[in-house]
C-alpha cells in the first residue's frame, strides 16, 4: 500500500512535467498547426544553456533567468520567424517534417558543442524527505509538483481571466473572425510561442536534475508529451495537463506492476485506445471535419 | 515540344541507369554499401509514397515494417531458407499486419492517424527488443548470409549491390504499373477527395487498406534485402527514427511524385555522408539543408521542378494566346 503510495507521488510529479510541456504542444497547435516533433529537444536544450551561463560564471539564479529569456528568444521568437511563418501556409506535414529536421539539429549542435556525455545539473529544490501521512516523500516531487501546478494555474487563469487570454482563444479558435473583432491575431501567435518556450524552459529545469542533462534526453521526454497532449484532447489546455498527468502515473505504476520491459507498451495501447474509440481525446471537443 | 521530350527522357533514364550500374564498379566497400543502402531505402520510400503522395494516408510506421521484413529475412536465411522465399514471407507478413494497421485509418484521418501508426511503430520495437527467443533480442542476430542467385555466390559487396538495384528495378516497374492502373487513380482519387471517391463508386474501405498494405508490404522487400546487407540486425535500426527517416526521404523529395523517393533517400542517405567531410558538423549541416529546402519548396524537390515547369507552360500558352489573338485580329 505504501508503495502504491510513493508511486502515484513520483508519478504525478512526472506528470506534472509532462502536463507542461504538453500544454505547449497544444497550444502551438490550436494557434498555428504545428506538430512539433522538436518539443522534447526544446525540454533539453535550455538545462545546457542555463549549464553554459553557469559555466561562463553566472551564479545559479541568474543563469535560471538568462536560460529562460534566451530559450524564448530562441525557441519562441526565432522559431516562429524563422520557421513556423514561412511554412505556415503550406500545410501540417511539411512544418511537422522540417521540425523533425530541427529536432535533429538542435541534438547534434548540443553535442557537438557541448558534450556528448550526460552532465549533472543542480535541483532548484533541496534533496530529502518530508513525512507526510506516514510515507516518505520526496521534496523534489513535493517541489516540482508545486512549481508545475503553479505554472498551470497562472495560464490557466491568464487564458480564462484576463482580456489578453480571451483574445489568444479567440486568435486560435476563428482567426479570421478574431481579425474582424479587432484582435491583433499576428501578435497572440508570437504570444503563444513565447507561452511555450516559456514552459519548455520551467520544465528542463525541473526535470533535469532528475534525468542529468543529456543531448538525447529529449526523445523519450517529447515523445510522453506528445502522447499526453493526444490523450487529453489536442484542442484543450486543460485536457492536456489531465493527459499528462495520467501518463506520468500510468507509467510508474506499468514500470511496477507490468514489467519493465514492456512499460513503455502501455502508455501507447492506451494511445490506440483513445483515438480509436475517442479521437478528440478524453477532455477535447470534437473538431470540426473540414471538406 | 513533348515530341522531342520524350526521346530526351528516355536517353536521359538510360544513362542514369548505365551510370548505377558501370560507376560504382571501381567504388571500395564502403560506398558501394551506401549505395546499396539507397537502393533499399528507396524501396521503403516508395512504398511510403504510396500510402502518403498517393493515397493520402500519413504513415509513421514504415520503419516498423522495414524492421518486420529485416527480422523475417534473417530468421529464415539464418536457418536455411533461401532468400526470395524470405522476401516473399516478409511481403506477406507485412501486407497482413499492414492491413490490420489500416483499419485505424478508417475510423480517423490525418494527425490522429500519424499517431496511430506511431504508437504501432513503438510498440514493434518493443517486441524487437524483448521477445528474445525468436529475434536475438538487444544482442540480435549475426551472420546472416548473402543469397546465392542461380548458384552465383552475392558475398562480395558489388554483387550484393546489384541485387539491390535490380530488386530496385523489378519494385520501380511494378509500382510505375500500378499508379497507371486503375487502382493508382483510385488511390489519388482517395487522395483529393474521398467523399467523391465514393460517390463515383470506389470502395474507398477497401482502397485505403489496399493503400496501406501495398506500401507496408514494400517496406518488407526493403528490410528482407537489408538483413543480408548489413549482415547483422538488432532493434536500434528500426525504432521510430527510421520511420520518421523515411517520412522525411518522401516529403523532402516530393510526395506524390513518381521519382520523388528516388531523390528522397538519395539526400538522406548520401548528403551526411559527402558532408563527412565537415565531421562533427555533418548532421547539423543535414538538418539545416533539409530545412532551408522545405521553407523554400514545401513540396520537396520535384515540387521545384514541378512549379518550374508549369510556369514555362503558362508563359508558352500564353505566348501561343497571344499569336492566335493578332492572327484573329489580321483577319478580321
Amino acid at each position: 500500500m505504501s508503495n502504491l503510495f510513493d508511486l502515484l507521488v513520483a508519478g504525478l510529479a512526472t506528470g506534472a512535467i509532462y502536463a507542461l510541456v504538453a500544454v505547449g504542444f497544444t497550444l502551438l497547435w490550436q494557434t498555428s498547426q504545428t506538430i512539433n516533433f522538436a518539443q522534447g529537444e526544446f525540454v533539453m536544450l535550455p538545462a545546457f544553456l542555463m549549464l553554459a551561463a553557469m559555466h561562463a560564471g553566472a551564479p545559479f539564479w541568474l543563469a535560471i533567468i538568462l536560460g529562460i529569456l534566451l530559450s524564448m528568444i530562441l525557441l519562441g521568437l526565432a522559431f516562429k520567424m524563422l520557421l513556423v511563418d514561412p511554412m505556415m501556409r503550406h500545410g501540417v506535414l511539411p512544418l511537422a517534417i522540417a521540425t523533425m529536421a530541427l529536432a535533429i539539429g538542435l541534438k547534434e549542435a548540443v553535442k557537438q558543442f557541448f558534450s556528448a556525455e550526460a552532465s549533472p545539473f543542480p535541483s532548484i529544490v533541496p534533496t530529502g524527505d518530508i513525512s507526510i501521512l506516514g510515507h516518505a516523500v520526496s521534496l523534489q516531487s513535493i517541489g516540482v509538483l508545486a512549481v508545475a501546478i503553479v505554472a498551470v494555474f497562472g495560464l490557466t487563469a491568464l487564458l480564462n481571466r484576463t482580456s489578453l487570454g480571451h483574445q489568444m482563444q479567440a486568435a486560435a479558435q476563428n482567426p479570421t473572425v478574431a481579425r474582424i473583432i479587432g484582435v491583433p491575431v499576428e501578435r497572440m501567435i508570437l504570444l503563444t510561442f513565447l507561452i511555450n518556450a516559456f514552459l519548455v524552459a520551467l520544465a528542463s529545469l525541473l526535470i533535469t536534475p532528475i534525468y542529468l542533462a543529456k543531448f538525447s534526453s529529449g526523445e523519450v521526454l517529447g515523445q510522453a508529451a506528445f502522447i499526453a497532449a493526444i490523450v487529453g484532447g489536442f484542442n484543450q489546455v486543460r485536457g492536456a495537463i489531465a493527459g499528462g498527468l495520467l501518463i506520468g502515473v500510468l507509467d510508474n505504476l506499468a514500470a511496477a506492476y507490468v514489467s519493465t520491459q514492456y512499460r513503455a507498451a502501455v502508455p501507447m495501447i492506451f494511445l490506440i485506445v483513445v483515438i480509436l474509440f475517442r479521437p478528440q481525446g478524453l477532455l477535447g471537443r470534437a473538431e470540426e471535419r473540414t471538406v | 515540344m513533348s515530341s522531342f521530350a520524350k526521346p530526351l527522357k528516355i536517353a536521359l533514364g538510360l544513362i542514369v541507369i548505365a551510370g548505377l550500374i558501370i560507376v560504382p564498379m571501381n567504388f571500395n566497400r564502403y560506398g558501394l554499401f551506401i549505395l546499396s543502402q539507397w537502393a533499399v531505402m528507396t524501396i521503403a520510400a516508395m512504398g511510403l509514397n504510396l500510402t502518403l503522395g498517393y493515397a493520402g494516408q500519413v504513415s509513421l510506421a514504415q520503419g516498423a515494417f522495414v524492421g518486420i521484413g529485416a527480422y523475417a529475412a534473417a530468421i529464415m536465411t539464418t536457418h536455411g531458407w533461401p532468400l526470395p522465399a524470405a522476401i516473399l514471407v516478409a511481403i506477406v507478413l507485412s501486407f497482413a499486419v499492414g492491413w490490420v494497421l489500416g483499419y485505424p485509418a478508417l475510423r480517423v484521418q490525418h494527425h490522429y492517424l500519424a499517431f496511430v501508426t506511431l504508437a504501432f511503430s513503438t510498440l514493434a520495437f518493443l517486441v524487437f527488443r524483448n521477445e528474445s527467443w525468436l529475434t536475438g533480442g538487444i544482442y540480435g542476430i549475426s551472420n546472416i548470409p548473402r543469397p546465392h542467385i542461380f548458384s552465383f555466390a552475392t558475398n562480395k559487396p558489388l554483387p550484393f549491390y546489384y541485387v539491390c538495384l535490380g530488386s530496385l528495378a523489378i519494385v520501380s516497374l511494378a509500382v510505375w504499373w500500378l499508379i497507371r492502373s486503375p487502382w493508382g487513380r483510385a488511390f489519388m482519387a482517395l487522395r483529393e477527395n474521398p467523399l467523391r471517391a465514393q460517390s463515383l463508386g470506389i470502395d474507398t474501405r477497401r482502397y485505403t487498406l489496399m493503400a496501406f498494405a501495398i506500401g507496408s508490404a514494400l517496406g518488407g522487400v526493403a528490410g528482407a534485402l537489408y538483413a543480408p546487407l548489413t549482415q547483422y540486425i538488432d532493434p536500434v535500426p528500426f525504432n521510430l527514427s527510421l520511420s520518421l527517416d523515411l517520412l522525411m526521404m518522401v516529403i523532402v523529395g516530393g510526395a506524390g511524385f513518381y521519382f520523388g523517393p528516388f531523390l528522397g533517400a538519395m539526400i538522406a542517405v548520401l548528403l551526411p555522408e559527402w558532408l563527412r567531410f565537415t565531421e562533427g558538423y555533418y548532421l547539423m549541416l543535414y538538418a539545416v539543408a533539409v530545412m532551408l529546402l522545405l521553407i523554400w519548396s514545401p513540396t520537396g524537390i520535384l515540387g521545384i521542378l514541378d512549379r518550374y515547369l508549369a510556369e514555362r507552360r503558362t508563359k508558352a500558352a500564353s505566348a501561343l494566346r497571344a499569336v492566335a489573338k493578332s492572327r484573329l485580329e489580321t483577319v478580321q
